[in-house]
């Protein structure tokens, strides 16, 4: 029985070379860059990246922490922006694939389609006709234009999340719920929120990600504003402190680090009783 | 006594399609009824109809004689066992059961308590805390029983429950769901494309057809006295015969179901015993069945099954034969094919 399993075993780790070789090689081009950047938020030298750093020092921390203000506004909206974009695209995005998932009618396939479609589209076309929507209305560029401009996308990435949970979900599962004296609200609450909540959780995770480093939709609907990305482009401008930056990407890092593992694994525990329930 | 259900000319259309047509009936308090008919005959819309999932266009419901039009399911004193069970799956076999009576702020001692005998009732009881993903066909089905009947229903609502298991474990659940009804004395509504099923468990069955009832009455009498072909050839596949030959062998001018098992196959020349009508026969073919064999034999254009014991037959395909039956077993029926 334990040589049969260790076979098994060995044979899985047995992978041929060049198949381990190019994984290590694709991983390493995703993420050396990621390490740059954690180790340019270390060097003594800020005018130019140079390799291997001069020195080492700590001291962009007690920089970025004391010294620059102008760090926290634009983090403080990327966050606000995000936020809101991501909640108004739960909202809609769940109510949307509800409707589509369940409604059999006429331009079902189209409407669904029209969706997806934002997320599709190169950002300058959103931007442009974003900012020329805004303008025919009339609308004065803030952070609610930004917000807009980012739940286009959001929403789209909650609904495909929610739709495909919702398509797995079985309509007699609602009926039997509203059988046993469940109204609308409390079948929502403890048969449909516990079969989809992995799947928003994903969902609105990753719609916070795009929308927190999101440019160029941003560069359109955006007045005087500037989120974190642009702060940190027109930073890299700049000869002074470079590795301000750098600390901030760091935090940027660690930040947004915890929930996307949180969601990685909540997803999969959904993914495991869900499978296992079929 | 007292009606559980009563439908009072009740239809529902979906687009052009009559799904329900005119149906009136009337369910007694602690009844055991089936509603039996083929797919798409409009069973299963009359058991939504009762639940609440589907609303009447015409007609009226009363459920203890009160009028439902309008209410949804969740204000209804009927529970639904579904086709599929269609347990919850992030729910454990217990919250599955107590999940009715957490919706009516039943404490959660009292709940537990409460599922656990529910649980017990249909033999389940040491499975509360196992996942519904854990358990068999059958074992599913009996949680379903158990999360519809701990809400103590005036009318249980069954949508072919013993459609998905296998033969054996349906004729134990048969049994089973029988001595239950008995036990609690609630009513039960029946769904099933199964006769022998029908017969075996309901106090009456209802044959639906083309969205009408055909006939309602005791598995006995829509057995023995088919009122249409429709009703003789759905339930145990009865001979069917024409109102010319049923007139010319022992019969009326009417459609006619004569039983198989009623049917005696002896060589040909035989003598016909006093009340019997008969006829000369080919065989056609043969099916044997362990206790009993089916002939089939053609008499010109007509074509009639013969049920006779496996021991009783010495024929051929071929043989000439001569079928004999009482004229009693020849039941005339309203209408036509």
């Amino acid at each position: 029985m334990s040589s049969d399993a260790k076979a098994v075993g060995s044979k899985k780790a047995g992978s041929p070379l060049g198949l381990r070789i190019a994984a290590i090689t694709g991983l390493l081009f995703l993420h050396l860059p990621l390490a740059l950047i954690i180790l340019y938020a270390f060097t003594t030298e800020e005018r130019s990246f140079q390799f291997p750093p001069p020195g080492y020092t700590t001291k962009w921390f007690g920089v970025a922490w004391y010294e620059r203000p102008d760090i926290w506004p634009p983090l403080y909206l990327s966050l606000k922006v995000a936020a809101i974009a991501t909640l108004m695209a739960l909202v809609l995005g769940t109510l949307a694939a509800a409707a589509l998932s369940r409604a059999k009618f006429f331009g079902r396939e189209t409407i669904s389609l029209l969706f997806i479609l934002p997320i599709a589209l190169p950002g300058i076309i959103t931007g442009i006709s974003l900012r020329s929507a805004f303008d025919i209305m009339g609308l004065d560029f803030s952070v609610w234009t930004i917000i807009l401009g980012h739940a286009t996308f959001c929403i789209v990435v909650v609904y495909n999340n929610a739709i495909a949970r919702f398509r797995r979900l079985s309509g007699n599962l609602i009926e039997a719920s509203m059988d046993l004296g469940a109204d609308g609200f409390q079948t929502f609450r403890y048969v449909i929120l516990p079969q989809i909540g992995s799947a928003l959780l994903a969902g609105g995770m990753l719609a916070f990600a795009l929308s927190f480093d999101e440019v160029i939709v941003t560069t359109f609907t955006a007045g005087q504003q500037s989120t974190l990305p642009i702060w940190m482009l027109s930073e890299l401008i700049r000869p002074r402190q470079r590795p301000v930056t750098n600390v901030v990407a760091v935090f940027v890092i660690f930040v947004t680090l915890i929930p996307i593992l949180a969601a990685y694994y909540l997803t999969r525990e959904g993914e495991h009783t869900g499978g296992a329930s079929k | 006594m007292p009606s559980a259900v009563r439908f009072e000319n009740v239809s529902r259309r979906f687009g052009d399609v009559r799904a329900v047509d005119d149906v009136s009936l009337d369910i007694a308090s602690g009844e055991f009824f089936a509603m039996l008919g083929p797919s798409g005959s409009g069973k299963t819309t009359c058991l939504r109809l009762i639940a609440g999932f589907e609303q009447p266009d015409d007609g009226h419901i009363y459920i203890f004689d009160e009028a439902v039009e309008g209410v949804p399911p969740y204000k209804r004193a009927v529970n639904t066992v579904f086709q599929d069970y269609a347990l919850f799956p992030h729910m454990t076999v217990g919250e599955n059961v107590a999940y009715g009576l957490m919706i009516k702020g039943v404490g959660k001692a009292e709940r537990e308590q409460k599922a656990l005998a529910a649980l017990e009732m249909v033999k389940l009881g040491g499975y509360g805390a196992r996942r519904t993903s854990q358990l068999s066909g059958g074992q599913r089905q009996r949680v379903a029983l158990a999360r519809a009947l701990v809400n103590d229903p005036k009318v249980l609502l069954l949508d072919e429950p013993l459609g998905a298991l296998d033969l054996k474990l349906r004729e134990q659940m048969q049994e089973e769901l029988k001595s239950l009804q008995k036990a609690l004395g609630i009513t039960f509504v029946f769904v099933t494309h199964d006769q022998g099923e029908a017969l075996s468990m309901a106090d009456r069955v209802a044959i639906f057809n083309e969205g009408k009832i055909v006939q309602v009455g005791a598995p006995e009498e829509v057995y023995e006295r088919p009122n249409s072909p429709f009703v003789a050839d759905f339930v145990n596949s009865s001979n069917v015969l024409t109102p010319q030959f049923a007139s010319g062998h022992g019969g009326t001018s009417k459609w006619t179901s004569l039983r198989p098992e009623k049917i005696m196959a002896f060589a040909a020349g035989a003598p016909v015993p006093d009340g019997h009508a008969h006829a000369d026969a080919e065989i056609e073919t043969i099916s044997y069945q362990g206790a009993v064999t089916r002939l089939g034999a053609a008499i010109g254009d007509m074509h009639l099954i013969a049920q006779v014991p496996a021991a009783a037959t010495r024929f051929a395909v071929g043989d000439a034969v001569r079928l004999t039956w009482p004229k009693t077993a020849m039941v005339a029926m309203e209408g036509g094919p």
